[in-house]
């Protein structure tokens, strides 16, 4: 008899065009037939990201996470918190992009015993064994063109041969005997910065997300606080495992023993209730008339509270109606494109010099013929501000303890666009006016209608 | 010494003469696996790759196998040759073939077979990596004949010395158990030893084998049920979301629901968890308040600061537990770390969104300031979109209607039309749940139906069509707005219902009807199906209700449809007929045609599909698919009466102790009780006196720790004989401090006194800890005496005329043998009493700590000592609390050096070896250093060590080693520290211990403290 077990009982790699490439079992194998279900929940999505995470079959469940194109498909036989294998199977996924740089089906097809011997290590029976990146690369070390050639000369292998000390320590996650010429700490606070504006450029929501990532390289085992000029403005954090609680309760301090390398310490969140300062401006102005097969389309932007920094990488990108067949536009600088199949307008505008604000103005055809699209496109922007954090966060000082040399430190701040909309101008009638609209008792039509039969 | 079994497993053992007789052994299997043509001819040479003598090829074809089997091709013919190699010396190679194994073995049981002793004896391995994967690989074979095998591997590796060893044999019980359920109960007498264990590493696995094999033997829990609480912070992310999963559920059998009078007596509660750990009984009659237990209370406190994980599977499941578990007040908690995972993947979203959209329906105001995070993006999935409409629906409420109306508009506009239809429901719903805006929605849905778009205006039909029905009496004007469309629209669902609505409420617009039906009698044969049967439906009622005037059409109608393609349609025709049209023909039916057309319908009801969905536990899978899961625990309902509390208790590991005071010969009470009483009168004595003492002392102390083992044997034969004195000597304790003597915990002011001798200290706390057989070698010694150091706690400034300093004493912890003491010297430098000194607050994850009693009074310029127990569980983590006095509260801190976490043991010689022989590798430490030049001799080397860590010396026959050894206060584990001297002043430290982070810390602490002059 065999019972259901739990956890993780299969994993299937299945490519944008529907192809299992990789298969993995950590329990008895299940037959691939049961990615059909998959397949079929494939086919009814009109989108890659509209699959269900969740599809449960008659004896399987099936859980799964798009990432890179590819999809990663985990058998279930029974109960088991659904977010449990979808947070592991990213971690998978963040841990082959640690090894191979890039998580590609090539990549994976490439490096294939190597990520079978991941696989090996990060389950046990299903179960989540070692997935901290830092004890992975003790156990089996990544694939280095350098190593390959020495492999294949010496016949040595990946795979080390001792327990990483850390998975029995209550430091899990740092290695143990690292050691540096050069003792560096560098820390990135980036953010993020979701908006959706109206037309009248006034904000409707306005959220900053920030993470601060470190590169730590300091030989031994070093003890770290971080404190910052302004710990308040953090809303709600989430802290990477070294992070010591108790200290940030007590007195908003970031103590810690770092993983080796590159590693997330921090995220956080200034919610809109802080309010956030808009970078950026867009004035726009669409439009579509009725009967005509032409459409006006002007765009203009500019900064508006960068803190005396420039903006950079600017991108702006529109989904613009089915109707509209190709455009005219004339960039005043930068580069625009208009893809006539999935009618994408996007338009890499670059840095803003505020002395002569970038636009882009021109004509769209239509369709003739076809009536007036119904409504109007929004806008996304992209953007990064170097050196300023938007919400103002300012490190004060990082101190090590627990090591004798002085390490050399660093930090840098950026912000970026997150999810960050222009809404078009209302089209249609709104509920307010809807309210005021009288409905005519009067149907003469068909009361004449009436009298006629 | 070959393996026993087959002769040719033995082949991969190197320099084997046997090569030649082996190759005839293959080429029979050959014979027998006879279908290995059907692998591709590109893989023709693996086979004679693996049976090749290099490790290169061997790997090379390993490596290509794997592929194989990644792609789901078949390699299981080339099992006999790739089995041959699994004892191999190439880690990398084994491993393949491990991996390999585990795929075949199943399908070839009888070859797999061949390879277990290879595994048994790899259960030995000194390498305990090597020995963990001996286990797992062993448990993954699905071979049911080594059942009684798999079994006595689980159980010695459940007692093995490595706790990743340990570890993963809690994995094996589940594969046992899935193999063999017949097993059950010895698996359970292993899970309930694993239970126990105190390592974090374990922690997580066991509780997930319990949940597997034996998720209603809830009673194994109560005892381990307040560690786990403590550890969980510390377990791998993982572990910590299976066992808040598991408490989530033990707590519902356990507590009584914290929401029936929410909210009065919580406070209460939780001061009085805090004044004592060791409550036990439930005070105060149930009747009037509702107390929530302390362990209760325990677990709240403990998983709240998960919410702060990166992990997304470990917020979810805190956020379950307070969701199931916490006083309704309390839950608000979780709505901001959930909010923030709405940032994550969109996977995660999906699921959280989810749990949000059941939780808001019953909670709404969790949720509703954070209502702007459900906007729907244009970028987000069509999954995500309906669950945030859904929330949006269900966070509607009279205030916050309009904003959300406004929003709707724009996602009614949207491109995806299935996203636009689904606002239109959202629309509907927000209409028959808020009565102020029924009308302001109808009348903007009835604008929806000029829409350009198909779906939004049948969506809109649709939804007009269910809210009319709600209250059908005051919207005539709609229903004729919606004939007055009836012409530009065409979608045939839309039109169908519109056409219902017609004949459900003829009677409300007798003049429109009739004409609609006139239209339809025109174009009857050009409309879809649905329409038809629509149509013939409302001929019928007008017929019935207004037969005048539409009589001939009702018959014009019916013979169309008599002659329709369709036949749901003639049917239907045939049947309307009969019913209707009085003839000769027609039964009884006839008479009832009017109610059987007419009858009042019930009006559909508009609600979430997320109603009631709690009746999963939040958070699984059963919740996400809405269906019960195989496998799925149900959460039980509160107990009316709480179980037995004490169930939980523990025996604190204090018997030794205590019975060795209460059998104690009098004339050592009586001295016992003087050296209290004198210490009382010196209690505030001055330290200089005290430290003089110690100086004094510290030479001794070497010597001492010898003798008080010896001393302890004799003692401990002298306490066998003697019968309890307890009772006689309990009655003439008058005295205030013999009183608290004999107070279980109340050892206060005996730790306190220096005088006491610590021989008889030593005797009294002979190792109560057998936490392994190391451990039990030991005898925790006195600590030598070195001069205090003593640190600030609370500088007066700071706090606002109280100053604390504290010291570590150094003797060994009373209130729990595995706390270390701590002494505060508290003083008042202002010029009135500070009223009230006691530690407050310990935050949410403090250490387990003994306070001291409240100090009623400090006179001004007064100071008074008094003392504490931490337990740092091994770990230089400082201690955080707040101190609080009447008006005031100040957050302090104790930062112990990592010496101060040791007691003193003292062992023989060779004892110490052997100890030292089972800790290498990685368990060592050492470093070369050059010796301060003073630090030469014994005695200087001593006392430096000393001075550093609390640890005891050992004996030694060799001049030029110094040894020294002690446990950790908290776990028990043994350290050893030898310090070598070498020519030149070079001296040589080595560190034993198998607290791998302890160790370097202590090296780098004595490094400097040798080398310093």
């Amino acid at each position: 008899m065999q019972l259901p077990a739990k956890m993780i009982h299969s994993l299937f790699l299945v490519n944008s065009s529907g192809d299992i490439f990789l298969e993995k079992h950590w329990k008895s194998v299940v037959s691939r037939s049961v990615c059909d279900y998959f397949f079929e929940a494939q086919e009814r999505a009109s989108e890659p990201e509209n699959v269900p995470p969740v599809i449960p079959t008659p004896h399987h469940y099936l859980i799964s996470v798009l990432r890179h194109r590819i999809y990663f498909v985990a058998v279930i036989q029974s109960e088991v918190p659904p977010l449990f294998v979808i947070e592991f199977l990213h971690r998978v996924v963040d841990t082959f992009q640690d090894y191979f740089g890039v998580c590609t089906e090539a990549a994976i097809k490439d490096n294939v015993v190597v990520v079978y011997e991941l696989l090996e290590e990060m389950l046990d029976n299903g179960f989540p064994l070692a997935t901290e990146s830092n004890i992975l690369k003790e156990l089996i070390k990544p694939p280095t063109i350098l190593r390959t050639v020495v492999n294949t000369i010496t016949g040595s292998t990946n795979v080390g041969e001792q327990l990483p000390t850390g998975q029995l320590s209550v430091v899990p996650w740092r290695r143990t005997g690292v050691k540096y010429t050069n003792n560096e700490a560098y820390f990135d606070v980036v953010e993020e910065i979701d908006a959706i504006i109206d037309k009248s450029g006034s904000t409707i929501t306005a959220e900053i997300q920030g993470v601060i990532d470190a590169c730590v390289k300091l030989t031994g085992m070093p003890d770290l606080t971080l404190s910052f000029m302004n710990p308040r403005l953090l809303d709600d954090v989430s802290f990477h495992p070294c992070v010591r609680f108790k200290r940030w309760e007590a007195e908003r301090i970031l103590s810690f023993i770092p993983p080796d390398g590159n590693f997330r310490l921090l995220s956080y969140h200034v919610s809109c209730q802080n309010l956030v300062a808009i970078p950026v401006y867009v004035k726009h102005n669409i439009t579509f008339r009725e009967g005509s097969s032409q459409g006006r389309f002007e765009l203009t932007l500019g900064p508006k509270q960068t803190m005396g920094k420039g903006l950079e990488a600017v991108l702006i990108s529109s989904q613009l109606p089915r109707g509209v067949l190709n455009t005219n536009l004339n960039p005043s600088q930068g580069t625009y494109n208009f893809d006539p199949v999935t009618k994408l307008l996007s338009w890499d505008v670059g840095k803003i010099n505020p002395q002569k604000l970038p636009s882009l103005k021109g004509s769209m055809s239509l369709q003739a013929g076809a009536s007036k699209p119904d409504e109007n496109p929004t806008i996304n922007i992209q953007f990064k501000i170097q050196q300023s954090a938007l919400s103002g966060l300012k490190v004060n000082r990082l101190d090590m303890y627990g090591e004798k040399y002085k390490p050399f430190k660093g930090i840098k701040y950026m912000t970026k666009a997150g999810k960050f909309q222009v809404l078009p101008a209302g089209t249609g009638l709104g509920f307010k006016k809807i309210i005021q609209y009288k409905y005519r008792t009067k149907h003469t039509s068909l009361q004449e209608g009436l009298n006629t039969t | 010494n070959r393996a026993p079994g087959p002769a040719w497993l033995g082949y991969s053992s190197p320099g084997s003469s046997l090569s030649l007789s082996l190759s005839n052994r293959t080429s029979l299997i050959d014979s027998t696996c006879s279908d290995l043509f059907l692998l591709s001819t590109r893989n023709d040479d693996l086979k004679e790759m693996l049976e090749s003598n290099k490790d290169s090829l061997k790997l090379d074809a390993m490596k290509r196998i794997i592929a194989l089997i990644a792609t789901g091709k078949n390699a299981s013919e080339l099992f006999p040759a790739v089995v041959k190699n699994v004892a191999s010396k190439n880690i990398e190679l084994k491993k393949l073939v491990y991996v390999y194994l585990v795929r075949y073995a199943e399908e070839q049981q009888d070859l797999a077979l061949l390879s277990i002793s290879t595994f048994q004896r790899a259960l030995k391995d000194p390498n305990q990596l090597i020995r963990a994967s001996a286990l797992r690989v062993l448990s993954s074979i699905r071979v049911p004949i080594i059942v009684p095998i798999m079994m006595l591997a689980i159980k010695e590796a459940a007692s093995d010395m490595s706790p990743y060893v340990r570890k993963t044999s809690a994995h094996a019980i589940q594969k046992l158990y899935s193999l063999d359920p017949d097993q059950k109960e010895h698996l359970i007498e292993v899970i309930d030893k694993l239970l126990k264990d105190k390592s974090t590493l374990v922690a997580g696995s066991v509780v997930m084998a319990f949940e597997e094999v034996c998720p209603d033997r809830i009673d194994l829990i109560h005892k381990n049920y307040r560690k786990l609480c403590n550890l969980l912070v510390d377990v791998e992310e993982w572990g910590q979301v299976v066992i808040i999963t598991m408490l989530t559920r033990y707590a519902r059998t356990q507590f009584t629901s914290p929401w029936k009078e929410d909210g009065l007596f919580d406070e209460n509660s939780e001061t009085a968890f805090y004044e004592s750990d060791e409550k036990k009984t439930k005070n105060g009659d149930e009747k009037k308040s509702y107390m929530m237990d302390p362990d209760h209370r325990l677990l709240l406190r403990n998983t709240k600061p998960l919410l702060q994980s990166r992990n997304t599977a470990v917020v979810v499941s805190v956020a379950q537990l307070y969701w199931h578990l916490a006083p309704k007040h309390e839950v608000g908690v979780i709505t901001k770390s959930l909010v923030r995972l709405l940032r994550s993947h969109r996977e995660v979203q999906y699921v959280v969104l989810q749990n949000i959209a059941t939780m808001s329906i019953q909670r709404k105001g969790m949720f509703e300031p954070y209502m702007k995070s459900f906007y729907v993006r244009s970028t987000d999935a069509t999954h995500i979109k309906s669950l945030k409409l859904e929330i949006l629906t269900s966070l509607a409420n009279e205030a916050n209607i309009s904003t959300i109306l406004r929003e709707f508009q724009t996602y009614v506009k949207s491109q995806d039309k299935q996203f636009a239809a689904g606002t239109i429901q959202a629309i509907g719903r927000c209409a028959t749940n808020i009565s102020e805006v029924t009308d302001t929605c109808l009348q903007g849905l009835v604008l929806l139906l000029s829409n350009r778009d198909e779906t939004v205006v049948a969506e809109s039909v649709v939804v007009i069509k269910k809210l009319l029905q709600t209250q059908p009496t005051q919207h005539s004007d709609i229903i004729k707005h919606m004939a007055k469309l009836f012409d530009n629209i065409a979608v045939p669902m839309a039109r169908a219902s519109i056409l219902w609505l017609m004949g459900e409420y003829c009677e409300r617009v007798p003049q429109i009807a009739p004409d609609v039906l006139r239209k339809m009698a025109k174009s009857f044969t050009s409309e879809e199906d649905i329409v038809k049967l629509q149509t013939v439906n409302l001929a019928a009622k007008l017929y019935l209700t207004n037969s005048k005037q539409t009589k001939l059409l009702t018959q014009y109608i019916l013979n169309l449809g008599k002659y329709d393609q369709n036949y749901d349609i003639r049917d239907r025709t045939r049947f309307i007929r009969q019913l209707i049209v009085p003839n000769e023909k027609s039964g009884a039916l006839g008479k009832y045609a009017r109610r059987i057309l007419l009858a009042p319908k019930p009006a559909p009801v508009l609600e979430s599909t997320y109603k009631d969905r709690d009746r999963y536990q939040l958070g699984t899978l059963s919740h996400t698919i809405n269906t019960k899961a195989s496998g799925y625990l149900e959460l039980s309902d509160w107990p009316a009466v709480a179980p037995d509390q004490s169930v939980r208790n523990v025996e604190v590991i204090e018997p030794v102790m205590i019975h060795l005071y209460f059998y104690y010969p009098c004339p050592l009470i009586t001295q016992m009780k003087l050296c209290v009483l004198e210490s009382s009168s010196e209690a505030e004595s001055d330290e200089e006196k005290s430290s003089s003492q110690s100086s004094e002392e510290s030479d001794k102390s070497s010597s001492q720790s010898e003798k008080s083992s010896s001393e302890s044997d004799s003692e401990q034969k002298k306490t066998t004989k003697k019968p309890p004195q307890k009772k006689t000597v309990k009655p003439t304790a008058k005295d205030r401090y013999y009183n608290e003597l004999f107070n279980t915990y109340g050892y206060t002011v005996l730790s306190q006194s220096k005088c006491l001798s610590r021989s008889l200290f030593s005797l009294c706390i002979l190792t109560p800890c057998p936490l392994s057989c190391a451990a039990a070698l030991l005898q925790v010694s006195g600590p030598a005496f070195v001069p205090e150091k003593r640190h600030d706690l609370l500088h007066r400034m700071t706090g606002k005329g109280l100053s604390a300093q504290y010291q570590f004493p150094r003797q060994p912890c009373l209130y729990q043998p595995t706390m270390v003491s701590v002494q505060i010297s508290l003083t008042n430098t202002t010029d009135h009493p500070l009223e009230q000194i006691h530690i407050g607050d310990r935050g949410p994850t403090g250490l387990d700590m003994h306070c001291f009693n409240t100090v009623e009074c400090l006179l001004p310029e007064a100071s008074v000592t008094v003392s504490l127990g931490v337990d740092f569980n091994d770990s230089t983590q400082a201690a955080n609390f707040q101190l609080c006095t009447k008006e005031d509260q100040f957050s302090v801190s104790i930062q112990p050096a990592v010496g101060e976490l040791f007691l003193p043991a003292t062992m023989t010689e060779q004892d110490f070896r052997k100890e030292q022989g089972k800790l290498l590798g990685m368990n060592e430490s050492s470093a070369t250093i050059t010796m301060a030049a003073e630090n030469t001799t014994r005695q200087p080397i001593s006392r430096q060590v000393a001075t550093v860590a609390n640890l005891g010396v050992v004996p030694s026959g060799q001049d030029n080693i110094h040894r020294f050894a002690g446990k950790t206060a908290s776990s028990g584990a043994v350290v050893l520290v030898t310090v070598e001297l070498r020519e030149s002043s070079a001296a040589l430290i080595t560190i034993n211990t198998e607290k791998s982070v302890m160790g370097p810390m202590l090296l780098r602490d004595l490094k400097r403290a040798l080398t310093r002059a």
